[in-house]
């Protein structure tokens, strides 16, 4: 009994750690003070000054910049990624084992390593920076993340499956489409969940790639803003609201996935 | 019936190389229209391969496909008028029941009503009316192959080529389906190839077996005259079960082997040949010994397999496998017979073991990739060092040794022959040729074995004029 009670107290507390910031801001996001800790009463107005654009014009542009950019990302590197793992897969033994060596080595590789040296590409290639070369340091980060989801996907495939789909009068373009494609989207879709996530969540490579044309992400901007002494508040209902979206997100993407677990 | 000899399939000269190994050696053979043929042989023979060629999923290296008079070696898959049944079943797991077997007909832009039809046509062929709409993966393996036939068969294919299909499926659904595959050949009419390594199977199932080992055809004919007549030591040892043997032909009808003549129906090997003799277990006749005995021998073992009895009889020093409906306990004295026609006598490919080589000094001779000792008194007609020569080795002169030492030829033992009193290996030498060894001593297919040949066991003679012209 008591044990039993000891191991309550001991996860709850547990959680309250985990969650303990990510609650606090947003209790205090609903209330008008400007210093996070004091509560002045129970207030809509962060809220309403957050979407008022004349107030928070650069808070928004950089959300929607961040969004922008990593909708893009992750677009491009699962395209990329897909067709990548699908070409690795039909590799011989040797080569593909190779090459999945090489497709990890960015992914263990610092950010801060991955943003130095296209920092450096950029500049002796003389690309300006901006928006551009953002959504290619993202791409670049995002695409060994998507081959990795993908190519479990083809090894689990029966792999006679394009051989009979080609013997039944499929073109390789075809049977790549109606074959190939169904049976790793499952696959593709984490990684464009996963690519999604990182490139939202990035700061190294972004502050390195961003150049100085006055683009902001939402990393780069709250960095700026905590430079400049104190949080601006209406960061408070942001960060609010994102979690918000991310947890229904969650939510749907586990359900998706006890149903599919359960049709099989 | 002239249209029925006509033949669809024409392989010709067909060989296949991955990298350094061979899996077709030079392949000929012609499929005609409405056959059954089923490709036979052990897991690695290159049976698999050919039918994959001949559907296009791999392209020949060297040599000609033909279907149907056209030339397709180098035709894609989806260009070919062939449909495949895999192992696997292959069914794509996205789609139900209905929508795989239609994949084809949808590429083709079938119209709807035409299509549906058809679907259920073949769904009925298979026996799976009321299926439609379920998913695939809920279907047991059973009828995940009726599938996967269905939809093959409903693209209307010229050829149906089936890769082991019933290999995934336990003994009872096997040989149901076997009886349906046999059903539906002759109600479609079409040409069935089928691979597979079951013998019993490619039995029940063809019109003609094409037997093969080591990437090359070793026997193409109909199943009685494989079980029969088998060409050779591989056939009549991979087609059920047989007693093989050595024997020597004494002149036309009469073969001695077990230190016994028979009278056999052969003629045409000459007088005083060495052969090899087959007899089936089922052929022997066993009784309690008496006048009419061939050979008389104890019973060492008795087993009741069901229908009969297997027992293994010693006659004087070789181990007959017989099969009778009455059984004799162990330790019995029993007497043997077998009819002339139940003789199988087959030539001997080889009656010793001849390798190229190359004197390297006095009594010293190369061959295999080493070098070896040998008797001044072995060594026939003159030759000096640096000369080509044949070497010929005696198969029961060669030792095999568990652990192969440096200066030895190693090798892997890759087919066993039980000769009634000692086994016949073929070993592959890493040097790339074969050696033949007689030996009583057990060993298992894959065994690493190193070579030794003692120095009076090799004979030398000059290379035949049209060998080396080194």
């Amino acid at each position: 009994m008591v044990r039993r009670v000891i191991e309550q107290v001991y996860l709850w507390i547990l959680l309250l750690l985990l969650y303990a910031p990510i609650i606090i801001i947003i209790v205090y996001s609903f209330t008008e003070a400007k210093v996070l800790g004091n509560w002045t009463g129970f207030s809509w107005k962060l809220y309403e000054s957050l979407f008022d654009t004349g107030a928070h014009h650069s808070l928004m542009n950089a959300m929607i910049n961040t969004i922008a950019i990593a909708l893009i990302a992750a677009t491009v590197s699962t395209v990329l990624g897909s067709i990548a793992a699908i070409g690795i897969f039909n590799l011989r033994a040797r080569s593909r084992k190779a090459m999945g060596f090489v497709n990890t080595i960015p992914i263990l590789n610092g950010d801060i390593i991955t943003g130095v040296s296209l920092f450096l590409l950029f500049v002796s290639l003389g690309i300006t920076q901006g928006f551009t070369t953002v959504v290619l340091a993202h791409i670049t980060f995002c695409t060994p993340y998507v081959v990795l989801s993908v190519m479990p996907r083809l090894k689990q495939m029966n792999p006679n499956l394009y051989e009979a789909a080609l013997d039944l009068g499929a073109t390789p373009m075809q049977a790549l489409r109606k074959v190939i494609l169904p049976e790793i989207r499952p696959g593709m879709i984490s990684g464009f969940l996963l690519a999604l996530t990182l490139s939202i969540d990035d700061f190294a490579v972004t502050v390195f790639t961003i150049g100085n044309q006055g683009l902001e992400t939402l990393s780069t901007y709250i960095y700026a803003d905590a430079r400049k002494g104190g949080l601006t508040p209406e960061l408070r209902p942001l960060s609010a609201i994102i979690f918000v979206v991310i947890l229904i997100l969650l939510i749907i993407i586990n359900r998706r996935a006890d149903k599919a677990k359960k049709t099989e | 019936m002239q249209k029925d000899n006509e033949p669809i399939i024409e392989v010709k000269n067909v060989s296949k190389f991955f990298g350094e190994k061979t899996a077709l050696d030079h392949i000929d053979l012609s499929i005609r229209k409405g056959e059954f043929v089923t490709i036979l042989g052990p897991s690695g023979c290159g049976k698999t391969t050919l039918l994959r060629l001949i559907a296009g999923f791999q392209t020949a290296s060297e040599g000609e496909i033909r279907i149907g008079g056209k030339e397709i070696t180098q035709v894609p898959p989806h260009k070919r008028p062939v449909n495949t049944v895999f192992q696997k079943y292959a069914l794509f797991p996205h789609l139900n029941v209905y929508d795989n077997i239609a994949f084809g007909l949808k590429l083709k832009k079938m119209p709807k009503d035409v299509m549906e039809k058809k679907v259920k046509a073949a769904l009925k062929m298979v026996g799976m009316t009321d299926y439609e709409y379920r998913d695939v993966n809920s279907l047991s393996g059973g009828q995940q192959q009726r599938v996967a036939i269905a939809r093959a068969i409903v693209n209307e294919p010229e050829v149906l080529l089936l890769d082991e299909p019933l290999a995934a499926l336990d003994l009872k659904m096997r040989k149901d389906m076997q009886m349906e595959l046999k059903e539906m050949h002759k109600r479609l009419g079409i040409t069935f190839v089928y691979v597979t390594h079951d013998q019993e199977e490619a039995l029940t199932l063809s019109d003609t077996i094409v037997v093969m080992s080591e990437g090359k055809i070793q026997q193409i004919g109909t199943p009685t005259d494989i079980y029969n007549e088998p060409v050779n030591c591989f056939v009549a040892d991979f087609i059920g079960e047989s007693n093989i043997l050595n024997g020597t032909m004494i002149k036309d009808k009469l073969v001695r082997f077990c230190g016994k003549e028979f009278e056999c129906v052969d003629e045409g090997f000459g007088e005083n040949m060495p052969v090899d003799v087959v007899i089936r277990p089922e052929d022997f006749y066993i009784f309690p010994v008496s006048d009419a005995a061939q050979l008389v021998g104890k019973v060492q073992s008795c087993i009741f397999k069901g229908v009969h009895y297997e027992m293994v009889v010693l006659c004087d020093d070789y181990e007959l496998t017989v099969q009778d409906y009455h059984g004799f306990d162990a330790g019995t004295e029993v007497g043997l017979l077998v009819k002339p026609m139940d003789i199988q006598i087959m030539k001997k490919e080889r009656t010793c073991n001849t390798f190229e080589g190359k004197m390297v000094g006095e009594n010293r001779v190369e061959f295999l990739g080493c070098e070896f000792d040998c008797l001044s008194e072995n060594i026939k007609g003159s030759v000096a060092a640096g000369d080509a020569v044949e070497v010929e080795v005696d198969f029961e002169k060669v030792n095999l040794e568990d652990n192969a030492s440096a200066d030895m030829i190693e090798g892997e033992v890759k087919f066993i022959l039980y000769k009634g009193n000692h086994y016949h290996l073929t070993v592959h030498s890493d040097w790339d040729e074969d050696v033949f060894v007689d030996t009583n001593d057990v060993w298992d297919n894959g065994d690493r074995v190193g070579i030794t040949i003692p120095a009076e066991a090799i004979r030398v003679m000059p290379a035949k004029a049209d060998g080396n012209v080194n």
